[in-house]
């Protein structure tokens, strides 16, 4: 017998106008952590649908302990123990976390549903690879990061030996990724396998035994972790090297362009306001870094900025016009551009063509419609223009429907869409979660050349490198409120961080400010 | 040409298309075992009447036609709401309003049948409005309003024609007046299709709803609007993104869409043939709406065929009278109908069929480059 578990040789997967998978092998060794690296679109997520059985590849073998077998659907998959956590996971929301367990492999007695025997075997899994789990809790009421240990349960209960990880960290806060990384030691040194997949380098310099590169479809190697460095991988990657500090110069900023006055806004999930009476400014030529947990008001504040949510109090300047009342379209039409947080719930309409989309905001301008027909010629035209100048890829150029691109080309699609406005304020949410170093770099480096081309940027940013990297200014957000503002070039990650988590502030507490908890948010503390 | 014909082939379109004739195919199978089950001894001629009635005399074609064109309009009506995002179950509702305004409009206010139409229009447009903006403002869901109008809007007609003494016809008090003797004008022009087709059900109706079809394929795919209807019914987060009024179209969108059930009501009253008699069932030519829509996947050009085919096969299941009884003839209708639904289902198989082949092909072609 082999030392592999499992082995997928030259496999490839074809769709209409891509090869995913190009004569790709690999190997994974009994009790080692295998990471898959990748950019967007190399196939990676490809690669582990035909091991999961979701898709069936049009050539190549996969064994298992030696032999070969077929995988028609996760049902057989799951039968040769084979699991999968996938990025977006697949839990049923208002189930219970024992129900989504249990849910497909339901042990009964008599046809009568036994919660007693799962939540045992539940239990002593949960605390044999400290997998910390409310059984009881309801899905929509926990966090991702219990979310997720929970689709690891999922799997541990089904005795599953090789473990498919589809990007674990894109969700989880640092902290929750650090937890990750020790389970994931913890379930190695029980006999287990995992495949990793994954594009952030740092973490497979961590926790990965072996690596395996993919670049557009094609495998480029599998390297030991332990001979190799982060820039090796990286070129092996994106196939040239990466520059992971930017230059930027130093611009002094110019006037103010956008202001916001005592701006405060309803929560929608509990009675508090979300954003208590926060003001800011940012001026021409300068990145301002809204830094913070997720959760504590950065979103409602950009959705009040941008229009998508009404303010209950507060002024809004921008360019010296008073914008609290505009609806979204004159706030857009008034140099206002936004790279928003979920790019599938508002910033594309997945089924149109990328032609469509990237006139989303601007299909009403004479230029793309005369007396109310859409003038299809200049509308293609025009997002030709953009492809070619952003580099946006997909199977079918300006036709291709949007959801068939990769995150990271739709991410692209968003950002030419929403920089060729023109904009005096560009916003954008996150704008590189989920993206690889390729397109973060790219995106980074549009968000640097909009500033210095005298444009204000304000950034909303979880990921503390990005945000000392890239911005002239910080704002720490925290429980709705701004709690300290830094020079990044006078400040730590740490020093930050202490902000972030409110231990500490430096600005004046306002009179409003109420941080007494809701219920739900003091029970979703408690379990996370 | 053989390229271009094989790009045709692998077209969503015509995977469609030859879904909905496999599922068609698949429904007139099932009925044919139906009227086996029934009555063994006629079932051969039953299944050729279903099948060839409507073709077998110029009258009874232009039967087919005069059926179809309401039709079309309550199937463009559900179809366009669903482009929206949208369930307008109210078409019947809209198609009985619409009725009753064309009425009021050609027997009381004597205005001529364009006029009739126009009024037919606003009337569902109203009734359509309704439902959209208590979608809008309210969030009430439309489903719920709508099946609550159906039957307001009935009552509501009922109650209003026996009260109405110069709409009713002579003697009676649940029938509206014979446009023929009250107001000529009313009654849709023929230009001669009746004389064609031997047929009084014959007039241009079936034009005129062809056009319509045609116009709303192009207000949703060329137009501003239809750019905005769409966006809204495919992401409504995106579209409020982009500043698209989701509330202002949820509203038009059901308006128009209220607005062409309505004129299906007004096609089929001003023929001259048809007079409205009170009754306490929900017309069938307002709910055929739903599967006129579905069959033709909600494309306006496609609900021009799959309105044709309904009415061609009620006008077969009329002919099989009174072999079988009307109730079987129903019942086959109905099954027909419900597995032509199926489509959806036979699109995916035959896109997977058609990609199979295709890859087949590939392979051999590869295969012999490299030999």
């Amino acid at each position: 017998m082999s030392e592999y578990v499992v082995e997928m040789l030259n496999i490839t997967k074809e769709f209409p106008g891509i090869k995913a998978n190009d004569n790709i092998s690999l190997q994974l060794k009994k009790g080692e952590v295998h990471a898959l690296l990748g950019e967007n679109g190399a196939g990676k997520s490809t690669l582990m649908s035909v091991l999961f059985g979701l898709y069936q590849p049009e050539s190549g073998t996969i064994k298992k302990n030696d032999e070969i077998v077929k995988i028609n659907n996760p049902n057989d998959a799951n039968a040769l123990k084979i699991g999968m956590v996938h990025q977006h996971f697949k839990l049923v929301e208002v189930f219970s976390v024992l129900d989504n367990i249990i849910l497909g492999v339901e042990p009964n007695k008599l046809g009568v549903l036994d919660r007693k025997s799962a939540r045992k075997k539940i239990v002593a899994l949960s605390e044999r690879y400290g997998l910390r789990v409310e059984p009881d809790a309801l899905i929509e009421d926990i966090s991702v990061g219990m979310q997720q240990r929970v689709e690891i349960l999922k799997m541990l209960y089904r005795d599953n030996e090789i473990l498919i990880f589809d990007e674990p960290t894109a969700v989880l806060t640092p902290q929750e990724i650090k937890e990750l990384i020790l389970i994931m030691r913890e379930l190695t040194s029980e006999g287990k396998s995992i495949l990793f997949i994954t594009h952030k380098l740092n973490e497979i310099m961590e926790v990965a035994n072996r690596c395996t590169v993919l670049r557009k479809g094609k495998c480029i190697g599998t390297v030991e972790v332990d001979h190799t460095s982060i820039e090796e991988l990286s070129r092996m990657m994106v196939g040239r090297d990466i520059r992971f500090t930017i230059d930027k110069a130093d611009v002094a900023p110019g006037e103010i362009v956008f202001k916001a006055e005592n701006v405060t806004v309803a929560s929608k999930i509990h009675k508090n306001n979300a954003v208590k009476n926060v003001s800011f400014e940012v001026r021409a030529g300068e990145i301002v870094c809204l830094a913070g947990i997720e959760g504590n008001g950065q979103s409602e504040l950009i959705y009040a900025l941008t229009g998508i949510e009404k303010m209950a109090d507060g002024k809004l300047t921008l360019c010296g016009i008073d914008i609290s009342r505009a609806s979204i379209r004159s706030r857009s039409k008034l140099g206002i551009s936004h790279i928003p947080e979920d790019r599938h719930k508002y910033g594309l309409v997945l089924d149109y063509s990328l032609a469509k989309n990237m006139v989303l905001e601007r299909y009403w301008e004479p230029a793309f419609q005369k007396s109310g027909f859409i003038r299809e010629f200049e509308v293609r035209k025009y997002a030709d223009q953009l492809i070619s100048q952003y580099d946006v890829r997909s199977g079918q150029g300006a036709d291709t429907i949007v959801r068939s691109m990769s995150g990271g080309n739709q991410q692209k699609a968003i950002l030419a869409r929403e920089i060729d406005k023109n904009p005096n304020l560009l916003v954008a949410i996150q704008p590189t979660r989920g993206l690889d170093i390729g397109a973060i770099e790219y995106i980074h480096s549009q968000l640097i050349a909009q500033r210095d081309s005298g444009k204000a940027v304000l950034l909303v940013s979880l990921e503390l490198d990005e945000v000392m990297n890239i911005s002239d200014r910080i704002l720490v957000m925290f429980e709705g409120e701004i709690v300290g503002e830094f020079d990044p070039k006078e400040t730590t990650v740490e020093q930050i961080g202490l902000y972030m988590a409110g231990a500490k502030r430096n600005t004046p507490r306002t009179g409003s400010s109420d941080t007494s908890h809701t219920k739900k948010q003091d029970r979703r503390d408690e379990i996370s | 040409m053989r390229k271009r014909l094989n790009k045709i082939i692998h077209s969503h379109g015509f995977a469609s298309f030859l879904a909905s004739v496999a599922s068609i195919g698949i429904g007139l199978i099932f009925g044919f075992v139906l009227l086996l089950c029934f009555k063994s001894s006629q079932s051969i001629t039953g299944l050729g009447h279903l099948l060839f009635a409507g073709f077998s005399t110029p009258e009874k074609f232009a039967k087919v036609l005069y059926q179809a064109a309401p039709l079309i309009m309550t199937g463009l009506s559900v179809g366009f709401a669903f482009k929206t995002g949208l369930f307008n179950i109210g078409a019947v509702g809209q198609y009985i309003i619409g009725t009753f305004f064309a009425l009021y409009a050609g027997i009381i206010l004597q205005c001529p049948w364009w006029a009739a139409m126009l009024a037919a229009m606003l009337g569902g447009a109203i009734w359509g409005a309704i439902p959209g903006l208590c979608k809008a403002f309210f969030n009430v869901n439309e489903v719920i309003t709508s099946i609550m109008f159906n039957w307001i809007g009935l009552f509501t007609v009922n109650l209003m024609i026996p009260n109405l003494p110069a709409i009713l016809d002579k003697g009676v008090s649940n029938r509206t007046a014979n446009l023929d003797a009250t107001n000529a004008s009313a009654i849709i022009p023929k230009w001669g299709l009746d004389k064609l087709l031997g047929s009084t059900y014959m007039n241009i109706s079936i034009l005129l709803s062809i056009l319509i079809a045609v116009i709303i394929f192009i207000i949703l795919n060329k137009t501003t609007f239809g750019y905005e209807l769409k966006a809204c019914g495919l992401n409504k987060n995106a579209s409020i993104y982009a500043g698209i009024s989701a509330k202002r179209n949820i509203v038009l969108s059901m308006v128009i869409a209220g607005g062409l059930s309505g004129l299906g009501g007004g096609i089929y009253y001003l023929s001259g043939t048809a007079q409205f008699t009170i009754t306490k069932i929900l017309p069938a030519m307002g709910f055929n709406g739903i599967p006129v829509a579905l069959l033709a996947a909600s494309n306006p050009v496609g609900t021009i065929f799959s309105a044709l085919f309904i009415s061609y096969i009620q006008v077969g299941g009329e002919a099989m009278q009174p072999e079988f009884a009307k109730e079987i003839v129903d019942i086959i209708i109905a099954v027909i109908i419900y597995l032509s639904a199926f489509s959806l289902l036979m699109k995916g198989l035959i896109m997977r069929i058609l990609n199979w082949k295709r890859a087949k092909r590939l392979a051999a072609e590869s295969e012999e480059v490299t030999k």
